[in-house]
């Protein structure tokens, strides 16, 4: 039995968790949910030992009786990885570059002085072989290995030890979607076999939803709700547990709109990049894009979506004018665009990126910012007019004009994705490609962000191309879909529709794997 | 792997040549006549003209760069104009003195760098931190060939524990150590400032990785977590380091030889543009430069033994 | 305002003090050093000579005042050198990554790398004869790869950045980005490495000089002096002792300031106050 009690915590004096009290019985899967900054990864941290220096805390945090907050570091350091595990975020990361995988799980027996050489070597062979690696040899390098297949190793680490209870910090965050349908279900059987405990610390709703025994709902250091994850879905009854659910699976009202003008033509376009280095030759050149076709119509909202490697960014990048294409044609407002976009073209087509903090030269200033693409116009504005400009697409985007004098690092996430839609919207382009635009941000920013561009897609009667990894959203935005995997487009059709009845296997797997919210009417029954 | 060391090689020779090729053309081929400049004003026409033939000034500069360059291959480094000798003898007599030198220097930077850098780390922020900071700062302003004049003021002049300068011979090994340690003393505290505050940086970054909290989750206490993780990914900065550092410590071992009056490789290559001895410079100079690249090159090696993203390239 | 790191107070002031003595000492020194004068040789410290004499008669500090003048004024061409050549082609090579413009740059910079000031500075002596300029040029062209590389380095991670992507699709070219957003980011990074290869500099010639490749007589330089002074070391070692401390509190001053600056600037540091 694992608890906190009242447990709070300050780091250097700010207060971070306050009389966070939870239970965890043993072989349940506790899922502790919460946005960024709410302090649920410090709480597992706490439970871990593990936390930063200048760390204050006051309450308990108990395995059977003992308080973890009183143990001396040594009798920590014989508790970590034997009866309390953890894994992160970041599989890409979490592993020791320069040492093997087998060392890496098996470094878990021998500092523990459960096993060693040999015999530590035989245990982390089967260890590997659970966690579903029976095919990677333990002399392999985290390098050889994929981020699903890292996220294993770290995971077989953990369990080396049959620990108590195992903490995952947002296991499958950095994963996409099948991997992590896939690193889920491991750690459910994992669960059910060796009878530990689970705690899955996560942004998402929908991915403890699915899994988890009990959940507690984490805001500003508080817990606000918890109990039976049935319970909790089904009641809701702090009113951030209920906008966190509506947020989760929001869609902004929009009406389908589209009227069959095509102003994007792209056509059997291919996309290839130099192969591999190998000595003085190259290996055979990756193709990226293979022979992707469709088109965008005027007022149409079209989403691309695909796993990470699928080509997505690259064809993005091609439609952009950024890169060259080895073969096929786009062709934009009926021109082509290839081999270079003429430079008058670019202002009807503008994007926003995934990234609100470095979408903005940190020295510029929002006017200057905002005001950039105004290089594309041979009669670009000057002086009050520009500032006009400006003015204008900030309170389109429902920006003050006064933030004009301010650089981006005095804003929030989701106020610098509204000052990157503001700089695509300067030019008035016809078109707006959203690369990932909302995928860092929490949901209830991210539903914001939603009802804005639904609303700025009414007013200026723009169309989108969508690109996401994220279902859910691409589902609440879109009218129509394109899936893409390995470089082509394996199938296209009305948002709905697809969703509804998708046609292709990898849409279907997909869809399968995708994490999702219990109906909220079905709840509510 | 293989193809790691083929590329790398690769990469050494054509270093080699170019290198070669600025040091001919600055010597042999930019304007104004070396052997005129040789032997200076008094000279007469028959001298400047034997002069001229000796070294080869009559032919082509590409006749000349082959001649000496396929030299340099073979050992033949031409005949030094003011000692009469063959170049390659006088290097390989000096050689004697400064290669062990620099060994020894950089053996006891690295000695006194390593360990004092991971203290440093392992006490971020303490006393101790500051201690090693604050002596290592100064270690790099100190110049050191005035350091090794300080080193012989208080130990061969005060205290008269070692000599201030010459070099007895290798005959007799202890004393030959002995009148090298004083001159790799001074070379080495620069470098052990330098290679400690990197180690320091190094180390302070790897565990600040995740895969050190993975460690740590394991249950491997701090002190362990440094050993068994961080130090291996902290050399790899360290490596990069220590071959830059070999260029400083060769033009340092240059300078000291000078304070410390040892006949080596610094001392042929300064009498020799004292006497305007050209072969005897041009050649030096090549052998200093090919030691930097060859140093570089086994730098690249070591990445490969401790990265093994680097292996299987 | 932030606190400033005591490293950069204490740096700054150290280096401060020498800029302003070398200074001064373009208008005014305390005596004459041109002179010779066998009467006042070797003086001890006294009310006329503040830090004595040298085996030359001429006054201590007055040559040391001098001194700065040489040290700073050579490495500060030298760091010039190095950034108009080297931020330059650095910019350069990272906006073209991979390319064959990127990869001869490299290499390049990898081949001067390859020269230590020391062996350019006994090749351009060894057919030039010795010169304060030989020491510049020197230290300059060894400066060269150094600016290269930080500037590269400091490059390529904000090419990945969003914003320049945002800029390519404004239109802009790479020449406009590297000047409108990637230098302006870089400036911290190159001040930083400014302040380092200003204090190298200072090393460098105080060794170029001491071995006779550097300012020659009857420009007074602090290497050159302690070269001088080493014959007398055993009956004057003040002479020996003066100079060599001149150079390490400058070079001490520029060092701290260069940490302190990397303290003050950095932008991850930055973050948390902001």
């Amino acid at each position: 039995m694992i608890s906190l009690d009242r447990l709070s915590l300050s780091i250097h004096g700010t207060p971070i968790l306050r009389a966070v009290t939870l239970k965890i019985t043993p072989g349940e899967i506790f899922g502790l949910v919460g946005e960024s900054g709410s302090g649920k990864s410090m709480t597992a941290l706490a439970l871990m030992g593990l936390l930063p220096r200048g760390a204050e805390t006051t309450g308990a945090a108990r395995l059977d009786g003992t308080d973890l907050l009183t143990l001396s570091e040594p009798d920590l350091c014989r508790l970590r990885g034997s009866d309390i595990a953890m894994i992160f975020q970041e599989p890409m990361t979490a592993l020791n570059p320069v040492q093997t995988i087998g060392d890496q799980v098996a470094e878990t027996l021998t500092i523990h002085g459960k096993a060693k050489g040999a015999q530590a070597r035989r245990i982390a062979r089967d260890r590997l072989d659970r966690v579903g690696l029976s095919h990677v040899a333990l002399d392999r390098y985290p390098h050889e290995l994929s981020g699903g297949q890292r996220q294993r190793v770290c995971i077989a680490a953990a369990i080396a030890l049959h620990p108590r209870l195992l903490i995952a910090d947002e296991p499958t965050t950095a994963l996409d979607v099948t991997t992590q349908a896939q690193i889920l279900d491991l750690l459910k059987d994992l669960v059910a076999e060796e009878g530990m405990s689970l705690l899955v610390i996560t942004h998402d709703l929908a991915v403890v939803a699915d899994m988890a025994d009990c959940i507690a709902v984490m805001n500003r250091g508080e817990i606000v709700e918890t109990g039976p994850t049935a319970q909790v879905l089904a009641e809701r009854r702090h009113p951030y547990t209920r906008a966190l659910f509506a947020a989760s699976s929001h869609a902004p009202d929009r009406a389908p709109q589209g009227a069959p003008e095509p102003l994007l033509a792209v056509e059997s376009v291919h996309r290839h990049y130099p192969g591999p280095r190998q000595g003085f030759r190259r290996g055979p050149p990756v193709e990226a894009v293979k022979g992707v076709s469709f088109e965008l119509h005027k007022g149409e909202s079209l989403g691309l979506v695909g796993e990470s490697g699928c080509g997505k960014s690259t064809l993005t990048r091609a439609i952009l004018g950024l890169d060259p294409v080895q073969g096929g044609d786009i062709r934009l407002f009926g021109r082509s665009i290839v081999p270079v976009m003429p430079p008058e073209l670019r202002a009807g087509i503008q994007v926003v990126f995934q990234d609100p903090y470095g979408s903005f030269n940190p020295r510029w200033r929002v006017e200057r910012l905002v005001a950039e693409p105004f290089h594309l116009l041979t009669d670009a504005p000057k002086g009050e007019d520009r500032r006009a400009r400006v003015a204008e697409a900030l309170r389109a985007v429902h920006l003050s004009p006064d933030d004009m004098a301010k650089y981006p690092h005095e804003f929030s996430g989701g106020q610098r994705q509204r000052i990157a839609i503001a700089r695509a919207l300067i030019t008035r382009p016809r078109i707006l490609v959203l690369d990932e635009a909302v995928s860092a941000l929490d949901v209830s920013v991210r539903a914001r962000i939603l009802d804005l561009l639904a609303e700025l897609q009414d007013a200026f009667g723009l169309s989108y191309l969508f690109i996401s990894h994220d279902l859910t959203v691409v589902r609440a935005i879109t009218d129509r879909v394109l899936v893409m995997q390995s470089g082509e487009i394996v199938e296209e059709g009305p948002t709905e529709a697809v969703f509804d009845a998708p046609a292709h296997p990898y849409t279907r797997q997909l869809l399968a794997a995708a994490p999702r919210l219990p109906d909220l009417t079905e709840a509510q029954a | 792997m293989a193809r790691y060391l083929l590329l790398r090689a690769l990469s050494l020779g054509l270093s080699l040549v170019v290198a070669s090729v600025v040091i001919f053309a600055l010597i042999e081929v930019i304007p104004g006549d070396p052997a005129a400049f040789m032997m200076g004003l008094n000279a007469t026409e028959e001298n400047l003209a034997a002069l001229r033939a000796e070294l080869g000034l009559d032919g082509s500069a590409l006749d000349r760069y082959v001649v000496w360059i396929t030299g340099m291959l073979t050992g033949d480094f031409g005949i030094s104009y003011t000692y009469r000798v063959p170049v390659a003898e006088l290097v390989l007599d000096r050689l004697w003195v400064s290669l062990p030198l620099a060994v020894y220097a950089l053996t006891l930077s690295t000695l006194i760098a390593f360990p004092i850098g991971i203290l440093a780390a392992a006490t971020r922020g303490t006393a101790t931190d500051y201690g090693i900071m604050g002596a290592t700062q100064l270690g790099i302003a100190i110049p050191n060939f005035w350091f090794a004049m300080l080193l012989v003021l208080l130990f061969a002049v005060t205290l008269r524990w070692f000599s201030a300068g010459g070099f007895p011979g290798w005959d007799n090994p202890a004393a030959a150590l002995k009148a090298l340690t004083l001159p790799a003393v001074a070379l080495a505290l620069p470098q052990a400032s330098i290679l400690a505050r990197v180690m320091r940086s190094a180390l302070l970054e790897t565990l600040d990785q995740d895969y050190i909290r993975t460690a740590r989750a394991k249950g491997l206490s701090r002190a362990q977590a440094i050993r068994r993780h961080a130090l291996r990914n902290a050399l790899i900065p360290v490596l990069t380091i220590i071959g830059l550092q070999f260029s400083f410590l060769i033009a340092g071992a240059i300078i000291i030889e000078n304070v410390f009056f040892l006949p080596g490789l610094g001392r042929l290559i300064f009498q020799g543009i004292t006497q305007r001895d050209l072969i005897v410079v041009e050649s030096v100079t090549m052998l200093l430069v090919f030691a930097v690249i060859l140093v570089t090159f086994l730098v690249d090696l070591a990445y490969a033994l401790v990265d093994p993203r680097l292996r299987r390239r | 305002m932030s606190r400033l790191p005591p490293a950069l107070l204490i740096g700054a002031a150290l280096s401060g003090v020498f800029l302003a003595v070398a200074l001064l000492s373009l208008v005014w020194i305390p005596h004459p050093i041109t002179g010779v004068s066998i009467a006042t040789r070797l003086q001890p410290p006294s009310g006329t000579h503040w830090l004595g004499t040298d085996q030359l008669g001429r006054d201590l500090l007055s040559m040391l005042m001098v001194g700065a003048q040489t040290s700073i004024a050579v490495a500060l061409i030298a760091v010039g050198i190095g950034v108009a050549l080297g931020v330059p082609l650095g910019l350069a090579a990272a906006a073209s990554r991979g390319s064959p413009l990127d990869e001869i740059i490299m290499r390049g910079n990898d081949l001067i790398f390859a020269f230590p000031s020391l062996v350019i500075a006994i090749l351009i002596t060894a057919r030039y004869g010795p010169s304060a300029t030989n020491a510049i040029l020197a230290i300059g062209i060894f400066n060269i790869p150094v600016f290269a590389r930080v500037a590269r380095g400091g490059a390529l991670p904000l090419w990945t950045l969003d914003y320049i992507l945002a800029a390519r699709t404004a239109g802009k070219g790479k020449l406009r980005i590297s000047v409108e957003h990637v230098l302006p980011n870089l400036m911290n990074l190159l001040i930083v490495q400014a302040t380092i290869q200003f204090s190298l500099g200072i090393l460098a010639e105080a060794a170029l000089s001491y071995v006779g490749l550097g300012a020659q007589p009857p420009t007074p330089s602090w290497g050159r002096m302690l070269a001088e002074a080493q014959t007398m070391i055993y009956t004057h070692p003040m002479l020996a002792v003066l100079p060599g401390l001149a150079i390490v509190l400058m070079v001490l001053g520029l060092n701290l300031m260069g940490d302190g600056l990397r303290d003050a600037l950095d932008p991850r540091l930055r973050r948390g106050r902001g």
